[in-house]
């Protein structure tokens, strides 16, 4: 379902965001540039610290300032550049046009309102609609992911839902405007495996009913082989390879893609009981930054060149891009 | 990763039942979150248990380390009837049969510096000579992949995969033959996943461990286990050895979790062949009557409801406890 001639809903150009911290100001994202069309599914994924989460909150601005900042950077959306707009029209993206859904379903709804409560209070911001059509509204959202009973259990509290119904209704609030754009960071990764599977198949049924992008931040493979047209992956702030699904999982150029890819247990080619490829290392700290690739210490690829300065991103062919420097042209890979 | 025939576990009729309510809130109940479970475990091998929030893999840990009472069964470590010792008799025991938890940032004291962990843990167990465990703590660190001079550093030093590298040592500090790990990668990232995996193997090799591991993650399972059990709503409703468990499913609780597995390849997205469960597991505390699967099988008949299904081998190691199988594993 790769949307490529679908109209641009995002372009994200420079973005960088700096944090203020006891030890120096740390560079959390470092000139990331992305773009979404209408309808499509991109996939960012990386380990934990790679700016992952930040970048979704640097598009909502929900970046805390301080000790946060924005520094520099671009995000067009529908037309407009967020970053310039006041708080008060950003407001009325937020929710609206643009929803996100987090990790914990548990700490995101509030336990002290019933979940029609919640889901309509999300309506009738950005609607002008009465208590009981937003209510109807909660009722319609609650059917459309799922809820059996969506009449009586509308007016139940988040605790009386499992964690995948939790994660369902966090869907329902998140989608009640219609947004053109869902970002779902580590969606499922509090769920079961069956539970997983029947949020990734409602997100899909959803996209392709009312054409909302999604932006699906995860760590796993596995999550983006079955959900994303396009991957971008995240290292330490930068985006170091971006390209369509194909392109990623079964062309990898970047060794940190590779690793990530070898490294998950259950791919056609581990042999169970046997070691599986290691990326060795930790990503590094922010704050202790050398002039080179910042992959350079975990990589097993790496050359002298790699030690001097930071690769940029390259573009090998439109839509496919590698920030490595054995894979420039004449590089023997 | 052979093993022997020898079972070093042996678990038979398990139960942990909790009461709760019998108060204000309402009536009596009873949650049964293991009831009646049975395997082996051969000697050097992993078996797994694997299955979702509530199947009662983690309260099957809990009963066999004798941290939450056994209602009902046995379990036997290498012929000593672990589930009848108490007090003293226990905690001499206990040497024996180690614990590693999910979650590395609630299994360490935030005051305490890592060698102090594993120093207390030798001292409690009284491993050897009081004058040989700080070099024993030493040998354990670089067995898991530490540097010695991390011995001073207290846990919020650490990463998340360190701080389990850690937590694993303290369980190996007493040489035992059982380690039972719950959910030991769960918390950690893809990379650091792998790096632990490959560590848990290299020590079961060098050392012949035994480990009981329980997950959710299928892929891990596969990875690590020679055996694994499958467990739903405080049953195992089947059990074999990875090759076959893999190879050919039997119970529609199995085949509908592999089903649901990520694939890793783009193009099986839009299989056809895919299983989707409908809902939630029922409630532990009200648990159906009959088999307990039923309600959300694509296979179930009527009798599924009345009748409860026995665990019953199949194939030499392949057991599964559904009515639907045939005597040769196919679907009636």
């Amino acid at each position: 379902m790769t949307e490529a001639s679908a109209p641009l809903l995002l372009q994200v150009q420079g973005l960088t965001v700096e944090f203020r911290t006891r030890g120096g100001l740390a560079r959390v994202l470092d000139d990331v540039g992305f773009e979404l069309h209408r309808g499509e599914t991109l996939g960012v994924v990386g380990e934990s610290g790679c700016g992952k989460s930040v970048t979704a909150l640097a598009l909502m601005r929900l970046i805390a300032e301080p000790p946060g900042r924005i520094t520099k950077g671009q995000v067009c959306f529908a037309g407009r550049d967020l970053l310039q707009l006041p708080e008060s029209e950003m407001r009325r993206v937020r929710g609206n046009r643009m929803s996100m859904i987090f990790q914990e379903p548990m700490t995101s709804l509030n336990p002290a309102y019933t979940v029609g409560d919640q889901i309509s209070e999300t309506v009738r911001l950005h609607q002008s609609l009465t208590r009981s059509a937003a209510l109807q509204r909660a009722i319609e959202m609650l059917e459309a992911v799922g809820i059996p009973a969506a009449r009586q259990r509308v007016h139940e509290y988040p605790h009386q839902f499992s964690g995948g119904m939790r994660q369902r209704v966090m869907i329902a609030m998140a989608l009640a405007c219609e947004p053109d754009l869902l970002i779902a960071d580590e969606p499922t990764t509090a769920l079961d495996t069956t539970v997983q599977a029947q949020i990734f198949d409602l997100i899909g049924e959803l996209r392709s009913r009312t054409g909302t992008a999604v932006m699906l931040i995860t760590h796993d493979m596995g999550a983006i082989a079955e959900m994303a047209d396009r991957v971008v992956v995240m290292y330490a702030g930068h985006i170091v390879e971006s390209g369509t699904v194909r392109d990623i999982l079964q062309d990898p150029r970047h060794p940190y893609t590779k690793g990530l890819i070898a490294c998950a247990p259950g791919r056609r080619t581990t042999v169970p009981g046997q070691p599986l490829q290691e990326i060795p290392g930790t990503v590094p700290s922010l704050l202790e930054r050398g002039a080179g690739c910042l992959f350079a210490d975990r990589c097993a690829q790496v050359q002298p060149l790699c030690r001097q300065s930071i690769p940029p991103l390259h573009t090998l062919q439109p839509g496919r891009q590698v920030a490595c420097w054995m894979q420039r042209e004449g590089a023997s890979t | 990763m052979t093993g022997t025939n020898d079972p070093l576990l042996t678990v038979r009729d398990l139960s942990v039942h909790f009461p709760v309510g019998g108060s204000l809130l309402g009536p009596r109940r009873v949650v049964k979150a293991v009831d009646g479970i049975s395997f082996d475990v051969r000697r050097g091998t992993t078996f797994g248990i694997v299955g979702e929030s509530g199947s009662g893999k983690s309260t099957t840990a809990l009963a066999i380390m004798r941290l939450v009472k056994i209602s009902a069964g046995t379990v036997a470590l290498g012929g000593t009837e672990i589930s009848r010792l108490e007090g003293e008799a226990l905690r001499r025991e206990r040497h024996r049969f180690q614990m590693v938890f999910q979650d590395p940032y609630a299994s360490l004291n935030p005051r305490k510096r890592a060698g102090d962990a594993i120093l207390e843990a030798l001292n409690l167990m009284d491993v050897g000579a009081p004058t040989d465990r700080p070099a024993r703590a030493r040998e354990l660190f670089l067995q898991t992949g530490l540097r010695p001079e991390q011995l001073q550093l207290f846990p919020h030093q650490f990463s998340g995969g360190q701080r389990q590298r850690i937590v694993l040592a303290r369980a190996l500090a007493a040489r035992p033959e059982l380690v039972v790990c719950d959910e030991p990668v769960s918390a950690l990232d893809v990379a650091i996943q792998a790096q632990m995996l490959n560590l848990m193997l290299r020590l079961q090799r060098e050392f012949g461990l035994t480990y009981l591991f329980i997950s959710h993650d299928l892929a891990v399972v596969r990875h690590l286990c020679d055996e694994v059990a499958v467990m739903y709503l405080g049953r195992i409703v089947e059990r074999a050895s990875r090759e076959q468990l893999f190879a050919r499913p039997l119970h529609p609780y199995t085949k509908a979790l592999w089903s649901a597995a990520p694939s890793f390849d783009p193009d099986a997205r839009s299989r056809k062949d895919r299983i989707r469960l409908q809902g939630d597991p029922p409630s532990p505390m009200a648990v159906p009557s009959g088999c307990r699967f039923a309600g959300r099988c694509p296979h179930s008949v009527d009798a599924c409801r009345d009748q409860d299904p026995p665990l019953r081998e199949i194939s030499p190691g392949h057991a599964v406890a559904c009515l639907r199988v045939d005597d040769t594993g196919q679907m009636r």
